[in-house]
Parts: structure tokens; sequence; C-alpha cells
């Protein structure tokens, strides 16, 4: 294949609109009738919708899209499927059905959304869900990914906000994901750097998700685009407080490294923008600064479990092959929101 | 023969670059700079803005930034031949500004400066023991200052060991400012020893003292 999907602006989840914009819109909207079985809205901030159509099934629902982060197409396919499925997985359910959302230049060659699509309808398989359609519309640009409906029992859903003090914190991937494709935009990132970050990007949290099930799980979310700062602040939701130890934070060397040559994206900086009020740094360096900001495309799941069984949790998640670590926990609300110290 | 030093200006066309290209445009400038001069970037968005300035103040250049017009801004960065910073006038920053408390107007804002953990010249024995008498002095001060900065030799002072902690910590409890220079503990290999008040950069340490009503250096 000769073409070559061009990513120029800045692709995957460094493509969200930042939060602070988002927040302020959506205050806006009007709400209509409240229906109480609509379990969890957009008011909460939450990785998905959540509706209970019977005692022991609710609907999950969620949609993801973006331009590429990389640029073969069947790489990228795999990565906004995995990004997409992720949602349903946080909210501590099961993959049921998805539709794919493209948008494709007319012009360009159509083997190289087949191969797009190709690579989306992989993950979809693999987290065990049915490809049910999709809708396509003419670009300029190149975007793609999925809308996504599972179901989970009304009584076991993962909220965000569900943290108590005394959790433990845990991250199932490693940060800095979207430095290192940021690099490679500019030829400055090594290629066992991306093929790192790829094969992170393309690792479904269904995994993760699994294990979990066996455990007390008070909140969870998956982190992507608002970062690991971003995501977390989202967890406290006003109500709670918590201490990172930024030592034990699964990060890629090279996105360390990167950060420190300030190969950094727009989004990284709205984040720092958006969080920095609710965050203290106690002697971390710069880089690592920027890794807890840096935009997630297809990041881990980012847990809240009962301490008592936060060690055999990590256990058991690193056993399967996932770089997971307890990166912190979570305590009563204070002063500050999030201390991270190094 | 007196001259105007020549400052060698190289200027980046950024408009339209997508973060990280400002940055890596602007890293290359300043490569063929060859030591010292300026490099004036245009980039299109605020957040490419704030991204040239968060490098330049990690690199310790001076920087200014303003806004030309509708989509159009230009930073100016300061890289001095030492390599160290190269402080420079603030100009006032068009990025968006967050609320910012101004000290009381009946107050002076006075900001202590901490060069060295010895006062004075002559015997360096004298001069710690000059030192924290100050320091003890400056705690039982009826008008205490705003801030306290210490950089260079003054770190220590802010640091395990240090004969002032009670001194300093007592301040900090009436609501002074205790700032040291994170690129001076990281010198010293005192970075995890800070004991009293927060880490700082010279982007700040420069802010303070430019906007302080009176700046006392013993």
């Amino acid at each position: 294949m000769e073409e070559k999907i061009s990513f120029c602006k800045g692709g995957g989840c460094t493509a969200k609109l930042g939060a602070g914009i988002l927040s302020r819109v959506l205050e806006r909207l009007p709400k209509g009738p409240q229906d109480p079985n609509l379990l969890i809205g957009y008011d909460s901030k939450d990785d998905a919708a959540v509706y209970k159509v019977s005692d022991d099934i609710a609907i999950v629902q969620t949609l993801d899209f973006f331009p590429p982060m990389v640029d073969e197409p069947y790489t990228f396919g795999k990565i906004a499927a995995t990004n997409a499925l992720s949602d349903i997985y946080a909210m501590g359910g099961e993959v049921k059905t998805a539709l794919n959302i493209v948008c494709f230049p007319e012009t360009m060659d159509l083997n190289i959304l087949g191969e797009i699509m190709r690579g989306g309808s992989e993950k979809v398989i693999e987290a065990g869900g049915t490809l049910a359609g999709g809708h396509s519309i003419n670009d300029s640009d190149v975007k793609y990914g999925l809308s996504v409906t599972g179901v989970v029992h009304p009584d076991r859903i993962y909220p965000n906000n569900g943290g108590k003090p005394g959790d433990k914190l845990i991250l199932t991937k490693r940060l800095g994901v979207g430095i290192i494709c940021t690099a490679n935009r500019v030829q400055e990132a090594s290629a066992e750097a991306m093929e790192a970050a790829i094969s992170s990007m393309t690792t479904l949290n269904k995994y993760a998700a699994m294990i979990c099930r066996n455990y007390d799980i008070h909140a969870c979310t998956d982190v992507t685009g608002f970062s690991f700062l971003g995501h977390l602040h989202e967890m406290m939701d006003g109500a709670l407080s918590c201490q990172i130890n930024a030592k034990q934070v699964p990060v890629f060397p090279e996105a360390l490294d990167y950060a420190d040559e300030f190969l950094l994206t727009a989004a990284g900086q709205r984040n720092r923008n958006h969080v920095q009020d609710y965050v203290k740094f106690e002697n971390v360096p710069f880089a690592m600064e920027e890794v807890l900001y840096d935009p997630q495309t297809s990041g881990g799941l980012l847990v809240a479990v009962d301490a008592t069984q936060a060690e055999t949790l990590e256990k058991e998640l690193q056993e399967a092959g996932l770089p997971a670590a307890i990166v912190g926990e979570i305590v009563e609300k204070g002063d500050v929101e999030i201390t991270v110290t190094m | 023969m007196y001259g105007m030093e020549e400052k060698e200006m190289i200027k980046v066309d950024a408009m339209g670059d997508t973060c990280p290209i400002p940055v890596v445009k602007t890293k290359n400038a300043i490569k063929e700079l060859n030591g010292s001069g300026e490099v004036m970037t245009l980039v299109d968005n605020e957040i490419a803005v704030q991204n040239l300035t968060k490098m330049a103040n990690q690199k310790g250049y001076g920087v200014k930034s303003q806004k030309l017009g509708e989509g159009q801004y230009e930073v100016v960065m300061t890289i001095s031949a030492d390599g160290a910073s190269a402080v420079t006038e603030l100009a006032e920053s068009t990025v968006e500004e967050e609320t910012v408390c101004y000290p009381d107007a009946r107050k002076k804002n006075t900001v202590v400066v901490l060069s060295s953990s010895t006062m004075g010249n002559g015997d360096d024995e004298l001069g710690a023991i000059l030192m924290k008498g100050f320091i003890y002095a400056l705690s039982q001060q009826e008008n205490l200052p705003t801030t306290i900065l210490m950089y260079n030799g003054g770190a220590k002072i802010s640091c395990e060991e240090s004969p002032s902690l009670e001194d300093l910590k007592s301040l900090e409890s009436q609501g002074v400012e205790i700032l040291t220079c994170g690129t001076c503990l990281n010198h010293y290999g005192l970075s995890d020893k800070l004991k009293v008040g927060e880490v700082t950069n010279m982007y700040v340490i420069a802010e303070k003292m430019t906007q302080a009503d009176l700046i006392v250096k013993p």
C-alpha cells in the first residue's frame, strides 16, 4: 500500500476538546425530564451512560472516535477500537455490540479504510462483541472509532467517584503514549518506544476488568484523553483527596526522556491548565509532571480497591502480564486534592 | 570604546503548527544561535505560547510573550552566553490569567533574599552565626516579610541540619512564603532534604524580586 494516512494534526486522544471548554457547554444543555432508569449520565462525568432495563440488566452506552495517531491504518483501527471498547470495561460491563464511525476522504484509497476497519473489527471480536453496522461520511481527514453497547448488572456498576478513604489506587497500563506518539510525529521516537506504546494501546482492558470482577472495586475509570491526573481528579469529584507515589506509577521511560526534550502536546498543556489547581507536586521532576498530564490514547484502568485486597489484585494483574501497580491511596478530603510525591 | 551589544535574533514562523512543532522549531533556532541571542517564535494559539514558556522556564531562558492580534502570538526567548538564566523584563503575558490575590496594599511587599548560607564576608564561621541570628531576628520583627527566597548557598538554610529550621517554620506559620530554588537543591544534592516551604524556579524568583516593594538582602 503506497499511500500512508497523514496524521499531521495531533491524533488520538490529543484531539479531545479540553475539559474546561466541554463543561461550560454541557452545563447549558437542556436536560429534559429526569428518568430514574438513567443510572449514570453525563452529570457525573463518568465513562459511559448506564440505563437500567430490568432488575439485573443495565445497558452501557459509549462512543469514541478520533484522527490517526500512527500512520499504519490497520494499527490505527486496532487502537481506535481498543480505546472505544475500554469505556465499557471501565463501567464494569461486558461488550455486546459495536457500530463503526468513519470519516474518510472520498479521494483516498479505499483499501486504507478497509485496513482500518479490519483492525477495528478484530478488536470487537476479541472483546466478545459483534460489529453490527456503522456510519461513514466523506471528510477532509480520516477519523475512526466505535459506538459501543454493553451490559452490566445494575448493582455491580463501577462508578468513577465511588472511592472511599483508605482505598488503594491501581493503574493497569503505563503512562506516556501521548508523548511517545508526539515524538514519533517529529521523528524523535525510537522504534522500540513506538512498538511498546502501540502494544499498550492495542491491549484491551478486558483482561484487567475480568480480574477486577473478583475484588471489591469501589470506583473505576479508564485513563484516556484527560490524562492520569485529569481522570484522577474526576474520581475525587470534590469529595475526596489522594496521595500518589510518583515512583510507583508505571511509565514508559522514553516518555520521560521525550518530555525532557519538550516534545509535548497541546492537549497535555490543556490538561495541566484544567487540573493544576487541584494538584500539589513534591520533588517531582518536570518530565514526570508532564507524563502525569499526558493525554493517553487507550490507557489502562485506574481502580480504587479495598485496601486489604490491593496487593493481591496487583499481583494477579501482574501475573496476567499487565504492568499494573499500586500508585497511591485515597484519603479523607483535605486542603489539597491530589498530592504527588516522588 | 563603548558600543551597543548586538544581540542575534532568529525569527521562527510556527503559525499553523501544532505542538510540539513550535517547540522543535524553536529548539533548532536556539542551536543555531551558537551560545547567546534571541529567538522570536510566532504561533497562532495560547497553548503553544504556554508550552514554549514552559520550555524556556525549565531551561532558564528569559521569556516574554504577547498577543499581536487574533490568532497571532509572539514568544521571545533570550539565551545568554553563560548558559545561566538571563532574566529579562517581564512583559504583560496575555495567556489566560487566573484570579490573583493582591497583597494588602497598606502593607509593603517585602522580599528577603538569601543567596548564601553565611552573612557578610570575612569569616564563614562567623558568617553562619550571623545568618542564624539574622533569621531569628527577622522572625521577631513586627512587620514580617511576604516572601523569603533562597538560592545557591542559601538553599541550604531550608534543608535538613540547618540551624534556622525552627525560625523558618515559625515564619511560615505566620504566613511568610518560604521558597527555595529547585535547581540549587538539585545541585547540592538536597532535593529530598528540604524541610520548610516549597521548591521554586528562576521565573518565580525573578517575578517576586521585580514585584517587591522592598528587597532585603543580608
